[in-house]
């Protein structure tokens, strides 16, 4: 019973906290707002007791990317930003594409009767000791495969910041 | 759980607020006196006997001084601020095992919240939001040095969580898990985990005073360059807020690196010495409040006597230095444990 509160106040805040992203004017209350949807995205995933995913989450998504992005938008100072005038293409592409998206969404919910879930709040799937044997046994090569591609953009990221050094130190 | 422990629970939880509360306050009484023998001076001496009533003092000149908002800041972020910092502050206290627990008519009521199996994790996660606080407060304050002040604390905590992150990493693969009162646990037979960790408990201390924001790595409060860091444009108790959780962040942080790499409640000979269960369990907790003392006196002692870093330097040290050891004590750690044949 609890669970089901928890359940869908999480989801009030998720859904409405991440309409709020997108109206804010001013991007660093939209920065807030999003971080507010990871939380609740977050506490979704302790619902089914994923908790490693939920640390994770929180650690990655709002403890360090988001860190970064409000870094980066209280440096350039981006108050009260002048939205900018848009074509009516760009306009009716976006409905188009938004419609399309809405057909998607209304389809995959019309299904969601015949999906069985993980089961809630017993399930060990989420569990650290599970997780790894899942990701180092079944899943060994597609993780490997991710880990190298974060080091080839990571290696990509710093070269592309010493790019300019040599030039105005020489 | 059954009424009694959850009553147990919420006891236990209110305990642990107000401990890090008390303590938070006399650790500010004990920074002053210790800089002031450091100094050879006297420090606060009027208020009670020893100066020791100065805390309460400082308090309720906190508590009645003006409030100012600055007029062109944003008023809500800049009260949430202060607040969320101190929130952040307080959450991490419920994962740490505080003695290993009482009986009392067949059942054992453990001296930890919380026992959660993701207990290094939900720490990391609780410091890695604590950085929000003093961001949301600098920017609010709409002041340049307060902003510089919010930036140098974000970038900081970021570098300094990584380097933290994989020395804890070593210490997991040799423990197997993730939960503190496990970690503690297994330290209560033969030595203490520093022993093993040398390195890691090294660059983990040296990221603890990065993530506390202490001297020397007190770069988004110092004062020769940016008047007060991100709390320059605020006063009274939001201002006391802000300060005062840095006290808290510190009792954690002790508590933490008492509890990860120094037996936590355990000490030598704690089993010969034929103490009845909840006698033991006493004499854990007296035990693992003097080691959260020790490492306090650490934090003060460098405080008062190295120099702040510049901010280059400090970067420096946390990815060119910090990271590729911690990296490195990784490695040894795995190479130990396959060839003494630990590895399942």
């Amino acid at each position: 019973m609890l669970t089901e509160y928890a359940f869908w106040f999480l989801s009030f805040v998720a859904v409405f906290s991440g309409i709020a992203v997108i109206l804010s004017k001013n991007p660093v209350y939209s920065v807030l707002n999003l971080i507010m949807t990871f939380f609740s995205i977050a506490g979704h995933y302790f619902l089914m007791n994923a908790q490693f995913l939920a640390a994770v989450h929180i650690i990655v998504y709002a403890g360090a990317i988001m860190v970064l992005f409000l870094y980066v938008i209280m440096m350039l100072n981006l108050n009260n930003l002048e939205t900018e005038k848009r074509s009516n293409v760009l306009k009716l592409s976006a409905v188009v594409a938004a419609g399309l998206l809405m057909t998607v969404l209304s389809g995959a919910v019309q299904t969601a009767d015949q999906i069985t879930l993980v089961e809630k709040t017993t399930g060990a799937a989420g569990m650290v000791e599970n997780l790894g044997i899942a990701l180092y046994r079944n899943y060994l090569l597609p993780f490997e495969l991710a880990s190298v591609l974060f080091l080839a953009a990571m290696v990509g990221a710093v070269y592309l910041s010493k790019k300019n050094l040599n030039e105005t130190q020489a | 759980m059954t009424d009694s422990m959850l009553i147990y629970k919420i006891i236990l939880c209110v305990i642990v607020f107000a401990v890090s509360l008390g303590a938070a306050a006399y650790m500010t009484w004990g920074e002053r006196k210790l800089a002031a023998w450091l100094q050879d001076r006297v420090g606060p001496n009027r208020a009670g006997p020893l100066g020791l009533l100065q805390p309460i003092a400082d308090g309720i000149k906190m508590i009645f001084k003006e409030e100012m908002i600055p007029t062109h800041s944003n008023r809500w972020l800049f009260i949430l601020g202060p607040c969320f910092f101190m929130l952040c502050a307080c959450m991490t206290g419920v994962v740490i095992p505080w003695g290993a627990g009482w009986e009392s008519g067949g059942t054992i009521f453990p001296m930890q919240v919380t026992d959660i199996n993701i207990g290094l994790l939900y720490l990391l996660g609780v410091v890695s939001i604590g950085v929000y606080g003093v961001m949301i407060g600098g920017w609010a304050s709409n002041n340049k040095y307060s902003l510089l002040g919010a930036l140098r604390a974000s970038s900081q905590m970021i570098s300094y969580e990584v380097a933290m992150g994989l020395a804890l990493i070593a210490l997991v693969m040799m423990t197997g898990t993730l939960s503190l009162k496990e970690i503690v646990a297994q330290q209560d037979q033969g030595l203490a985990f520093v022993v093993y960790q040398p390195l890691g408990f090294i660059i983990f201390i040296i990221c603890a005073f990065a993530e506390t924001n202490r001297a020397p790595f007190d770069l988004p409060e110092c004062e020769s360059e940016l008047v007060g860091g991100y709390h320059t444009e605020y006063s009274s108790m939001k201002l006391g807020f802000f300060l005062f959780a840095e006290y808290i962040n510190m009792f954690i942080s002790s508590a933490i690196m008492a509890s990860l790499y120094f037996g936590g409640y355990n000490f030598p000979f704690q089993h010969e010495l034929g103490l009845d269960g909840n006698v033991l369990t006493i004499v854990q907790t007296a035990v693992f409040f003097g080691k959260i003392f020790i490492f306090i006196f650490v934090f003060m002692w460098v405080r008062w006597t190295l120099p702040r870093f510049r901010y280059d330097q400090l970067m420096n040290l946390g990815w060119k230095v910090l990271l590729p050891l911690a990296i490195a004590n990784i490695i040894i750690t795995g190479f130990v444990m396959l060839f003494m044949g630990k590895l399942g």
